[in-house]
């Protein structure tokens, strides 16, 4: 359920650079604004700058150049413990010399708050995880998933506005990170508290988010919510990052009407849509989704382009089934059909034609 | 499946095989650690033990003078009368014997440690001992017969033990001895008075004698002028006629005795039991209260400048780090003496840092402060020296505390305080603990710094058990004092263990 998102500004991160050794840039010129109630994550692989994004926003790096704000105020200059941000880290960092409880009353000690207010805050808290009768123990004394709890617990405990959370379902089993990740979502909704996520598993940047930031050496490659994202990538480092996809290279040969022709280096000729490309002689990748590549010619529109095909193997998994076809002399493009009764099984061997809606095959940058 | 016990392929029983693969495994494991076993049991069990056992053995009185040990066991000390002539008699038969032997001055140096003046009182009667008027006896019974001028009437009579005359066969049995070990024939030595004196008493005491000469010598015993050895010794020092120095003997004739440790206390044992030294004898309980003291100090000023150099090393980048604890390890690598003289450089009276303060007009010429040979001297050199082993385990100890844990403390709203004091310190205690520990018992038994830099007000008792070691040489002293040492640490271990838990001390990882 996407928010509209243009209705605040609560995080702005305004030209913002980082470089730890003055020689390289860490983060470039990165501009994103979060809205307030938005689950913002960021997604990239490792060292693209998202934990340094997340420092710069916590107080514990300074960007070298630019400005945060928070709720309109420049905060380069509030130390981390004024902000008021909650924050779960990677690993946790549950203190190991307090218990569950204690953990959670330190923010709330740290307030100067009354001692029967912190422990109905604590013991609320506790509850809101369903840990409530984990008080006594050491973290030590916890599984992983408790510990993640706790360290939710205790990150939302003193009621913030901004929540940050660097990878923290990284140690979890699949079945308890999608129990875990679901939680979350539900939590960071209810309480209608802002959420920074960052991770670099795409599925649950997918399931969780409002809106994903892609991050790449050190830039946003596209920052939007999780549909558009899968379905219309803005560049082929997205493209290729979020979910499975068939890439073909070749040149615009003609770009007319918002449908583009290109001839690939085979040299057959394919429709496509010009997303990255302006002008014929361009070079391009074009990308095409497994799951939109059609071979039953009569659902293509008429005069379409089509590609020949050698069926290479056949996967049964299930829910789909997996074709790998060699294509315009490439062996790894891959189509995903859904197990349907009236589907065909293609055989090794086979030749067919494979085409697709002109909309399905994006022209990106090479 | 059959009821029988579990057989191997070979068809031995399963456990038997087992124990026998496990016996092979063990003893191979013994074998590689023996040549260190051994080495430690030789050089380091093997001491201590003797350590401890010399700390309570006392075997020298009841070997050097055995017979007056035996004749004080029933001299009742309170009485304040001197033993019988018995007594001094036994005392002169040993004396002569231990004077000839050498052995006499170790006693009295032995039995100076408990009562002063027993040293030169043993030097004197020994050199006296020789010129007893004993030799009247020697001339009245050689008067009465000739023949008790011959060795060999001696060696007939005494030599295989003579039950009516049990003083002169056992006086006569050592004489023997003495001459054998001076490589001389007793047959052919000529009878000391010792064995006249010996002789005499045996025949006055007794009756019926089997010998005809010593009828004889019996029925001529009352023209002999008796000899009274107490009279013999008080001659050559009143302090015989002190009760107080009998005491002293009888005290510790033991073979085991408390006195060391009592030393070790500032008390002493007397005949009425235990008592106070006198005040200008008691010297140790200070220097162990001082000694103590002294550690606790040198611990925390380590405390004190390790834990930031420790805490600045963790958080360096790796590289940086390292060639910091390049310095922090750069004491160990210079000698010991040479560093401690580098602070005798330092901080004597015209060295470098009055040097330094009077040129920059803090202080002026005659005020220059006085750094070394006492307290402060020693305080200053062996922080110094010690801090690396404070360092350390903390450092080591930090490395393992993850920086997210002062992040998260930061982000949850404390202060850079708050989040030290509460979580960071909190996690580095152990390293404190096994820091505390190390530096606090290497302190405790320092020597060669105290020594050095230490004058007379900055000495520890591990001075004082090297004094007795090597220029006393009251070397059950020492071992008194070493074993109180030892237990003193062993105790503060246990109460370190009970208050903190030894588990929380960690040298790492
Ligand atoms: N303290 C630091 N000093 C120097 N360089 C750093 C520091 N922290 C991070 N970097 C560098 O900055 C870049 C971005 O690091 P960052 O931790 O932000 O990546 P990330 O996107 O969080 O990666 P991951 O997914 O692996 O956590 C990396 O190349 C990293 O080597
Ligand atoms: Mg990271």
């Amino acid at each position: 359920m996407p928010l509209d998102t243009e209705t605040g500004d609560f995080v702005v991160f305004d030209r913002v650079q980082k470089s730890y050794d003055g020689e390289i840039l860490v983060v470039k010129d990165l501009n994103l604004s979060i809205g307030k109630g938005e689950f913002l994550t960021m997604l990239g692989p490792s060292g693209s700058g998202k934990t340094t994004c997340l420092m710069m926003l916590a107080g514990f790096e300074t960007a070298t150049h630019g400005e945060i704000l928070l709720d309109g105020n420049p905060i380069n200059n509030i130390p981390p413990h004024k902000r008021g941000i909650g924050m779960v880290f990677q690993n946790y960092a549950l203190f190991p010399h307090m218990t569950v409880a204690e953990n959670l009353a330190f923010p709330l000690e740290v307030r100067k708050m009354g001692k029967s207010d912190r422990e109905a805050k604590v013991k609320r808290a506790l509850d809101m995880v369903q840990m409530g009768d984990f008080g006594g123990r050491r973290p030590a004394q916890l599984s992983g998933g408790q510990q993640q709890r706790v360290a939710l617990a205790r990150a939302l405990v003193f009621e913030p506005e901004l929540v940050l959370m660097d990878e923290p379902l990284g140690a979890l089993d699949k079945q308890l990170r999608e129990h875990m990740q679901f939680e979350i979502t539900n939590l960071a909704h209810d309480l209608g508290i802002t959420t920074v996520y960052v991770t670099h598993d795409q599925t649950e940047a997918l399931t969780m988010s409002d809106r994903v930031a892609v991050f790449d050496d050190g830039r946003i490659q596209q920052l939007a919510p999780p549909d558009i994202l899968y379905e219309e990538p803005e560049n082929s480092f997205v493209a290729q990052f979020i979910g499975e996809n068939n890439t073909l290279g070749g040149v615009v040969e003609t770009i007319e009407n918002g449908v583009c022709t290109v001839k690939l280096d085979s040299g057959d000729i394919i429709d496509a849509k010009p997303v990255n490309v302006s002008k014929p002689g361009e070079r391009t990748l074009v990308s095409i989704r497994p799951e939109r590549v059609e071979f039953n010619k009569d659902r293509l529109q008429a005069g379409a382009h089509t590609l020949q095909a050698e069926v290479l193997e056949f996967i049964y998994m299930g829910d789909i089934f997996r074709t790998r076809l060699r294509v315009a002399g490439r062996d790894d493009f891959v189509v995903k059909t859904r197990n349907a009764p009236d589907q065909v099984r293609l055989k090794p061997g086979e030749t067919i034609e494979i085409g697709w809606l002109p909309e399905d095959c994006r022209a990106l940058d090479a | 499946m059959s009821d029988g016990p579990v057989l191997a392929a070979d068809g031995t029983p399963l456990k038997r095989s087992l124990a026998r693969a496990l016996r092979r495994e063990k003893m191979r494991a013994f074998l590689l650690v023996a040549p260190l076993l051994i080495f430690i049991m030789v050089t380091f069990v093997a001491p201590i033990a003797d350590m401890l056992f010399r700390s309570v053995e006392n075997n020298i009185v009841r070997d050097t003078i055995p017979r007056t040990v035996q004749a004080l066991r029933s001299w009742d000390s309170n009485s304040d009368e001197l033993p019988p002539e018995a007594a001094f008699s036994a005392f002169y038969t040993d004396l002569v014997f231990a004077e000839e032997r050498k052995l006499h001055t170790r006693l009295g140096s032995r039995l100076n440690y408990e009562k002063t003046g027993m040293s030169s009182l043993f030097r004197k009667s020994g050199r006296r001992v020789g010129r007893f008027d004993t030799d009247e006896y020697s001339k009245a019974f050689t008067g009465l017969d000739a023949a008790w001028e011959d060795p060999a009437t001696w060696n007939r009579l005494f030599a295989t033990g003579n039950t009516a005359m049990p003083e002169t066969s056992d006086t006569y049995a050592t004489w023997r001895a003495v001459i054998l070990e001076n490589e001389d024939d007793p047959l052919a030595e000529e009878p000391w008075d010792v064995l006249f004196n010996a002789l005499y008493r045996d025949l006055s005491n007794g009756n019926a004698f089997d010998d005809p000469l010593l009828s004889a010598a019996k029925a001529g015993l009352g023209s002999i002028e008796p000899v009274s050895i107490r009279e013999q010794l008080v001659d050559v020092d009143e302090d015989w006629e002190d009760p107080e120095v009998w005491k002293t003997i009888q005290t510790y004739a033991a073979s085991y005795t408390p006195g060391y440790f009592l030393n070790s206390a500032d008390l002493q044992l007397t005949g009425e039991g235990v008592s106070a030294r006198p005040e200008n004898e008691r010297i140790y309980i200070k220097l162990f209260q001082r000694t103590l003291f002294m550690s606790l100090v040198i611990t925390f000023s380590c405390i004190l400048l390790g834990y930031p150099v420790a805490w600045l090393l963790a958080n360096l980048p790796a590289r940086t780090a390292n060639v910091l604890l390049i310095l922090v390890l750069l004491p160990f690598w210079t000698s010991l003496l040479v560093r401690t003289s580098a602070w005798k450089v330092l901080l004597q009276q015209q060295g470098v840092i009055n040097d330094i303060l009077v040129w920059s007009g803090l202080i002026d010429d005659a005020g220059r402060l006085v750094m070394i040979n006492n307290q402060t001297g020693t305080i200053i050199a062996m922080t110094h020296i010690l801090l690396p082993f404070m360092i350390l385990p903390l450092y080591s100890v930090m490395k393992t505390i993850p920086p997210s844990y002062l992040r998260a403390a930061k982000s949850l709203g404390a202060t850079n305080w708050t989040a030290f004091w509460r979580v960071y310190f909190p996690n580095s205690v152990p390293g404190i603990g096994a820091g505390s520990i190390l530096v606090f018992i290497l302190a405790i038994g320092y020597y060669i710094t105290p020594e050095l830099v230490g004058g007379t007000q900055g000495v520890f008792i591990s001075n004082r058990i090297a004094f007795h070691i090597s220029s006393s040489l009251n070397w059950g002293l020492a071992a008194a004092l070493g074993t109180i040492l030892l237990a003193a640490v062993l105790i503060l271990y246990w109460a370190y263990d009970k208050m903190v838990g030894i588990d929380n001390v960690k040298l790492g990882g």
